[in-house]
């Protein structure tokens, strides 16, 4: 029987790349000090300051909201409602009922409502869905950080997406992308909040394992729109090479954080200007967002569709 | 054995006791990308699944 590393119960879950194995209770206790080791090594915040957590509804993001919780630091919520069919009814009401249950405050955005759902936009504008979701997700945190006095945005990336992330811009030698990988990222502008990743050592079978462990009800199904996608390639090959050489996820992200990423820091963007429309960071007159918008706005003068009906 | 697939809730039925790493291995499956659940609890890869227990296969990977 394997046993707990730490107080040699019954083991419930193996962790393979730490060569360890944990009963519930240790395995909460063990996965909450990661998560503060991230935070302090790395100077995300303090107790004192005020996190805008990003909540999808997802294992990670929700994970990430209770063990801030568990941990002490002040949270508050932020969800886009992204309109994709179902998976986001299913996402946005499980969202709520967790901050609901906890008392937790919660800014929620309703993108659907403003008529720019994803698949909204990505049809107007003929790019991808995740393109779109993705443009639109950066500015929404960032607009609503800030006029939220928020200096904090936290993110459920675990150390499968910062590995796989890091896999896609080797691959293909994205140098300012590569400049800029990081657990945090410092604001360069007056209207950018500090961006941060605590679970950025914890892979994703842990993140799942501790909301499990927890009783979270968080979105089993994935977003009909990542079939296919090339992150789930590179976490496939990643997990390959895990299975017969345990720790290569975190020895690579690691060890890209101390001997890679300063090679790349030259490479590094300045600081953005301000969007002539909305006045956040932009490195153009217009900030991507802004650009998706009047696209759509312009199609949709042109040749209205039913969907888009409700844009200002 | 019963098992249940999530996502996709396709349900498998397999004949006999077997090792959970079997289990994994003969339906294709990655450790460490699935969490396996019986009842309430976590399985891991060397405790035995009988053969008329019932057991979910849950996806941890997500994307995009």
């Amino acid at each position: 029987m394997m046993k707990c590393k730490r107080c040699r119960a019954k083991a419930e879950v193996q962790v393979r790349h730490h060569n360890a194995a944990f009963c519930r209770s240790c395995f909460i206790v063990v996965f909450q000090r990661q998560v503060q080791r991230s935070i302090e090594k790395h100077r995300m915040f303090t107790a004192q300051e005020e996190v805008l957590v990003a909540v999808s509804g997802g294992k990670d993001s929700l994970a990430l909201w209770d063990a801030l919780i568990e941990l002490g630091y002040r949270t508050t919520g932020l969800h886009l409602a992204l309109g994709i069919g179902e998976y986001s009814q299913v996402s946005t009401a499980k969202t709520v009922d967790f901050a609901h249950h906890r008392n937790l405050p919660l800014i929620t955005v309703d993108l659907e409502a403003q008529g720019l759902a994803v698949p909204t936009l990505a049809r107007f504008t003929k790019r991808p869905a995740c393109a779109t979701c993705g443009t639109t997700k950066r500015h929404e945190f960032d607009r609503v950080a800030f006029e939220n006095g928020f200096k904090v945005l936290a993110t459920g990336h675990n150390l499968d997406d910062e590995a796989a992330r890091l896999l896609g811009n080797v691959l293909h030698w994205q140098v300012h992308y590569l400049a800029k990988q990081s657990p945090v990222l410092e604001s360069t502008h007056a209207r950018l909040a500090r961006k941060v990743k605590p679970l950025y050592r914890v892979t994703e079978y842990e993140t799942a394992v501790y909301a499990f462990f927890r009783g979270i009800d968080y979105v089993i199904e994935e977003c009909p729109n990542s079939v296919g996608a090339t992150q789930l390639m590179y976490k496939d090959a990643l997990n390959r090479l895990e299975a017969v050489m345990p720790g290569t996820k975190l020895t690579f992200v690691q060890d890209f954080l101390t001997s890679g990423q300063p090679a790349f820091s030259a490479a590094a963007d300045g600081a953005p200007q301000s969007c002539e429309a909305c006045g956040m960071p932009s490195f153009g007159t217009l900030c991507s967002y802004c650009r998706l918008r009047r696209e759509v706005e312009s199609d949709h003068l042109g040749h209205p569709p039913r969907a888009a009906r409700t844009i200002a | 054995m019963f098992i249940t697939l999530l996502p996709q809730r396709q349900q498998i039925e397999i004949d006999g006791r077997r090792r959970v790493a079997d289990i994994l291995r003969q339906l294709g499956l990655l450790p460490g990308t699935v969490m396996v659940i019986r009842g309430d609890e976590l399985v891991t890869d060397e405790e035995v699944v009988e053969n008329g227990d019932t057991i979910e296969i849950r996806n941890v990977i997500s994307g995009g």
